[in-house]
C-alpha cells in the first residue's frame, strides 16, 4: 500500500465525456426544469440509457468486479476502482445538474439496496432489467408521514398470506426519489420497482424490519402525490400508498425469520454506508459549480485571487473563496477515501458518515457564499447561482440528515450503541 | 490510483514515531510548559528516529530519499506528542531540507553530512520577522548587493536554537525576491539577543531574535550559489508540515476530550452521551480528518512535482489554521472549568492551536 492521489486514468477519462453530457445535455436545460416542475427531461433519459447500454452495462452502479481482477496472463492485478468511478461520475453530472442526475435510469436507491441485501437469484430477477430496451427506474420508500430519521419507527406493515405465500403490505410512504418514474405505467420507460420498508414483526422494533420489493404495476400500490420542492423540481419526489399490496415471497430481500436481531435493519444502514459518499459527491458538484461560476465572474469583474498570500493581506473576498477551496477539495478527499474503503471491502461506515457531513455542511455553505458574494447577480433567476444555492440544500437532508450523521460519526468515535447515545 | 494506507517502511516509522510519542514525549509535555524547559534527552531520542536522516541521501551523510508524505506522516505524530520537543527535533531539517531541495552540490557537500552525520546539533533557520502582516514573500530585512558580496541588513524573529546554532539559513530580500543565505555563528554583524522569546505557547522552545547589521556573505553562501533559487519548494514543504503539525495537535485534543466526556457524568449520564457534547465531538474529528487529507495530497503533489503542489500545500495550511484552533477550542470547552485549569493539557493544545497563524517556516518536510 502506498499513500497516493493520482486520478486512475478510466475515472479521467470518464470526467471527460461526462462534461460533455453535463454542458450540453444538463446546463442547457436546467432554467427550464427548473422552471416546469414535473415534466420529464426525456431527452436526458434516453440519452443516458442509450449511452450507458452501449458501454455495456444499464445503469452507474458498480458492474461485478471478480476478486483479484488479473487476466491470468500474469500481468498485475488492476486495482477496484468500481466506487470511485460512480463517486467521480456522480460528480460531474451533478455539477451540470443535480436534480437531472437524480433522472438517470438504472435503478438508483432501489437497484442499491437490491445489490447490497439480496440474494443472486434475486439480484438476477430484479436487476437484469436495467439494461434492457427501454430505460428503467428503481426507487427506495423508507419515510412515512410519521417517521423519517427515526426509521425504526415505521409503520408499513407486511403480513404473511399462508395460504398463497404471499406478502401483504399496507401503509403509506412519502419523499420517494423517482418514485413516479419507477411506479407510474410510462410507454417510454420499463417496469420498474420499489424497496419498500416494512415490519413483519411491530413488536420486534427494529428486528422486525424487512425491505420488500414491489413491481410497478401491482394492484394497491399508487402514487398518490407528486412534492413541490425548493429546488431539484426535475427530480419527482413521490408519495405512495400500499393498500394490501400482494408481492411473492421471494421479494423479500434477504432472511423471512425474524430472529429478534437486527440484521434487517442492519441491511438498509449497510446500504448506506455505500450510498452516502455518492450522495455527497453529487452535493459537491453542485458546490464546484456554484464555486467556478463565482470565481469567473470575479475574473471578469477583474477580482483576483492571490492565493499565497497570508491571510492579513488579503481582501474578504479573497478569503471567502480559499476558505471554499479548502473546504471543497477537502470534502472531495473525504469522498474519494470513503469510496476507495468501499472498493476495498474495508468497513467504512465511520468514513461514509464522516464525508456526508462535511459534504452537507460545505454544499450549503458554498453555495450560500456564492450568491451571497455576487449580490445581485446571485439572487437573479438570469443565472444559476440560485438554483444551485436551492438545490444544493437537499445533501444536508437526504440520506441522513446532517445531524443523523453526527450522531452516527460520533456513535463510532465513542464506540455508543444507539442506546447509549440516542 | 488513489489509495490512503502508508506503505510498510512509512508504517514502521510511523508506529516508531508515535511509541516515541506516547510513552516518551507525552509524560513530560506538561511538565516542559510549564518549566519552559526542554529535555535535551528526549530531543536526542526523538532525532535518533531518523526521520530528517532518512530523507538526505547516502552520499550526504544520510540513508534515504526525501518524501515529504513520510514526513507528514512522522509530524503528525510528533506534533501529537509534543508540539515543543517536535519542532525542537526538526529544527535541523528548516536548515537541512531547503539546501537538498534547492543548494548547489558544493553546499550540500559543505553542510548536509555535518547536520545528519551525528548527533542532533541546532542548526536553525530564521523566517520569521516581527510585523502582523509577515509575508514570507515580502521580507523586510534586505540583501544588499555590494560587488562580489551581500551584506544582510534587518531583524529576525522566532529563531529556535539561535543561541547555540552553528550555522543559520536566514531569509533576506533580494531585489523584491525571498534568498537564503547560509551564515556560520559568530559572523560579525550577526547579533543574537540575549533573552528568549517569550510566546503565548511553545514555550520550552528557545528562539530569539537576531539583528542583521550588514552581515557579509558571499555569492557562494546564497541557497543555490550566485543563480539563487526558487522560495516555492521551500515554503510549500514548510506549510505542508505544518499542516501535518496542526493535525497532530487537533488529534491529541480531540482524543483527550473525548476519553474526558465518557468518563465525565453529568445529570445522570456521561457527557458524551448528550448530543450536544457528542455532536461537538463529531465535528472535530471530521474535520481533522478533512485537513489531514488535504495534507496528505499536498504532501503527495510535492513528491510528485505536481503543478499545483504550492496552491495545495498553501490550501493545506490555510485550513489547518482554522482546523487547529476550532478543535483545540471545543476541546477546552467540553472540559469547561477543568479545560480552563493547567491540571489538563487542552489549554496547552488551545495555546498551540492559536499558534497555527504565525508557525511559519516552524518545521518543514
Amino acid at each position: 500500500m502506498t499513500i497516493e492521489f493520482d486520478v486512475p486514468k478510466p475515472i479521467v477519462q470518464f470526467r471527460t465525456v461526462l462534461q460533455t453530457v453535463a454542458e450540453e445535455m444538463m446546463r442547457s436545460r436546467s432554467r427550464y426544469f427548473d422552471e416546469n416542475e414535473h415534466e420529464i427531461p426525456w431527452d436526458y433519459i434516453e440519452f443516458m440509457h442509450t449511452a450507458m447500454r452501449a458501454y455495456g452495462s444499464g445503469s452507474l452502479a458498480p458492474r461485478e468486479q471478480k476478486p483479484n481482477g488479473g487476466n491470468g496472463n500474469g500481468s498485475k492485478p488492476r486495482p477496484p476502482i468500481a466506487y470511485q468511478l460512480m463517486a467521480n461520475q456522480i460528480e460531474t453530472l451533478a455539477w451540470g445538474d443535480v436534480g437531472m442526475y437524480l433522472n438517470t435510469p438504472g435503478g438508483g436507491l432501489g437497484a442499491a439496496a437490491v445489490q447490497a441485501a439480496a440474494t443472486p437469484e434475486q439480484k438476477a430477477k430484479f436487476l437484469e432489467r436495467f439494461g434492457g430496451e427501454k430505460p428503467t427506474f428503481a426507487c427506495m420508500s423508507m419515510t412515512e408521514p410519521g417517521a423519517g430519521s427515526d426509521t425504526s419507527s415505521i409503520r408499513t406493515r407486511a403480513v404473511l398470506d399462508e395460504q398463497t405465500r404471499e406478502w401483504v403490505i399496507n401503509g403509506e410512504k412519502i419523499f420517494v426519489t423517482a418514485g413516479d418514474k419507477s411506479l407510474t405505467e410510462y410507454e417510454k420507460l420499463g417496469r420498474g420497482f420499489v424497496v419498500v420498508w416494512a415490519s413483519i414483526d411491530p413488536s420486534a422494533g427494529k428486528a422486525g424490519m424487512r425491505a420488500f420489493v414491489a413491481e410497478s404495476g401491482t394492484p394497491g400500490l399508487r402514487v398518490v402525490k407528486l412534492e413541490h420542492k425548493m429546488g431539484i423540481r426535475v427530480s419527482d419526489t413521490a408519495a405512495l400508498s400500499f393498500q394490501d399490496v400482494r408481492v411473492p415471497f421471494d421479494h423479500l430481500l434477504g432472511s423471512p425469520t425474524v430472529e429478534r436481531t437486527t440484521d434487517g435493519f442492519k441491511g438498509a444502514m449497510a446500504t448506506f454506508d455505500a450510498t452516502r459518499p455518492l450522495v455527497a459527491a453529487s452535493g459537491l458538484g453542485v458546490a464546484r459549480a456554484a464555486l467556478e461560476f463565482l470565481k469567473e465572474k470575479l475574473a471578469e469583474s477583474g477580482v483576483q485571487i492571490r492565493y499565497g498570500l497570508p491571510r492579513q493581506k488579503l481582501t474578504n473576498i479573497e478569503r471567502e473563496v480559499i476558505d471554499m477551496d479548502v473546504m471543497l477539495r477537502s470534502a472531495w478527499l473525504m469522498v474519494m477515501k470513503a469510496v476507495w474503503m468501499a472498493d476495498n471491502r474495508k468497513p467504512n461506515a465511520l468514513e461514509s458518515s464522516m464525508c456526508k457531513v462535511k459534504a452537507g455542511d460545505v454544499t450549503t455553505k458554498i453555495t450560500q457564499k456564492a450568491v451571497e458574494i455576487l449580490g445581485p447577480l446571485g439572487y437573479s433567476r438570469e443565472f444559476l447561482a440560485e438554483k444551485w444555492f436551492r438545490d444544493a440544500k437537499i445533501t444536508d437532508i437526504y440520506e441522513g440528515t446532517g445531524q443523523i450523521n453526527r450522531l452516527v460519526v460520533a456513535r463510532q468515535i465513542l464506540g455508543y450503541s444507539g442506546r447509549d447515545l440516542r | 490510483m488513489y489509495s490512503f494506507e502508508p506503505s510498510d517502511e512509512q508504517r514502521m516509522l510511523v508506529d516508531a514515531a508515535r511509541r516515541f510519542a506516547v510513552n516518551d514525549l507525552r509524560p513530560a509535555a506538561r511538565e516542559s510548559d510549564e518549566t519552559a524547559s526542554l529535555s535535551r534527552s528526549l530531543v536526542d531520542k526523538g532525532w535518533e528516529l531518523g526521520i530528517l536522516q532518512a530523507s538526505i541521501p547516502e552520499a550526504y551523510g544520510g540513508f534515504g530519499d526525501r518524501s515529504a508524505v513520510t514526513g507528514v506522516l512522522a509530524t503528525e505524530e510528533l506534533a501529537y506528542g509534543d508540539l515543543s520537543t517536535a519542532f525542537a527535533i526538526g529544527a535541523p531539517a528548516l536548515f537541512a531540507l531547503p539546501l537538498l531541495l534547492a543548494g548547489t552540490e558544493q553546499q550540500k557537500q559543505q553542510y548536509l553530512p555535518k547536520v545528519v552525520g551525528g548527533e542532533w546539533r541546532p542548526y536553525t533557520s530564521a523566517l520569521v520577522e516581527y510585523h502582523f502582516d509577515f509575508d514570507p514573500h515580502a521580507l523586510r530585512t534586505a540583501a544588499v548587493c555590494e560587488g562580489e558580496r551581500y551584506a544582510l541588513i534587518g531583524e529576525k524573529a522566532f529563531v529556535p536554537f539561535a543561541s547555540e546554532a552553528p550555522a543559520f539559513l536566514i531569509y533576506a530580500d533580494l531585489d523584491g525576491q525571498t534568498q537564503g543565505f547560509f551564515v556560520p555563528a559568530n559572523t560579525p554583524g550577526l547579533q543574537v539577543a540575549p533573552e528568549r522569546e517569550v510566546l503565548m505557547g511553545l514555550r520550552p522552545l528557545p528562539m530569539y531574535r537576531l539583528k542583521l547589521d550588514a552581515v557579509s556573505v558571499s555569492a557562494e553562501d546564497r541557497l543555490g550559489g550566485p543563480a539563487g533559487h526558487d522560495l516555492g519548494p521551500v515554503l510549500a514543504s514548510m506549510q505542508v508540515a505544518q499542516a501535518a503539525a496542526a493535525v497532530g495537535v487537533a488529534r491529541a485534543a480531540f482524543e483527550y476530550a473525548r476519553d474526558y466526556a465518557k468518563e465525565r457524568e453529568a445529570f445522570g449520564v456521561k457527557i458524551a452521551q448528550k448530543q450536544a457534547v457528542a455532536f461537538m465531538l463529531a465535528e472535530m474529528c471530521t474535520e481533522i480528518e478533512a485537513i489531514r487529507l488535504l495534507a496528505w495530497e499536498a504532501a503527495w503533489k510535492l513528491d510528485t512535482g505536481n503543478a499545483d503542489a504550492f496552491t495545495g500545500a498553501y490550501l493545506a495550511a490555510t485550513g489547518a489554521t482554522d482546523m487547529a484552533m476550532m478543535v483545540t477550542d471545543r476541546a477546552v470547552q467540553i472540559l469547561g472549568g477543568h479545560g480552563y485549569i493547567r491540571e489538563h493539557s487542552v489549554e496547552m493544545w488551545m495555546r498551540h492551536g492559536r499558534g497555527f497563524s504565525a508557525f511559519n517556516g516552524f518545521a518543514i518536510v
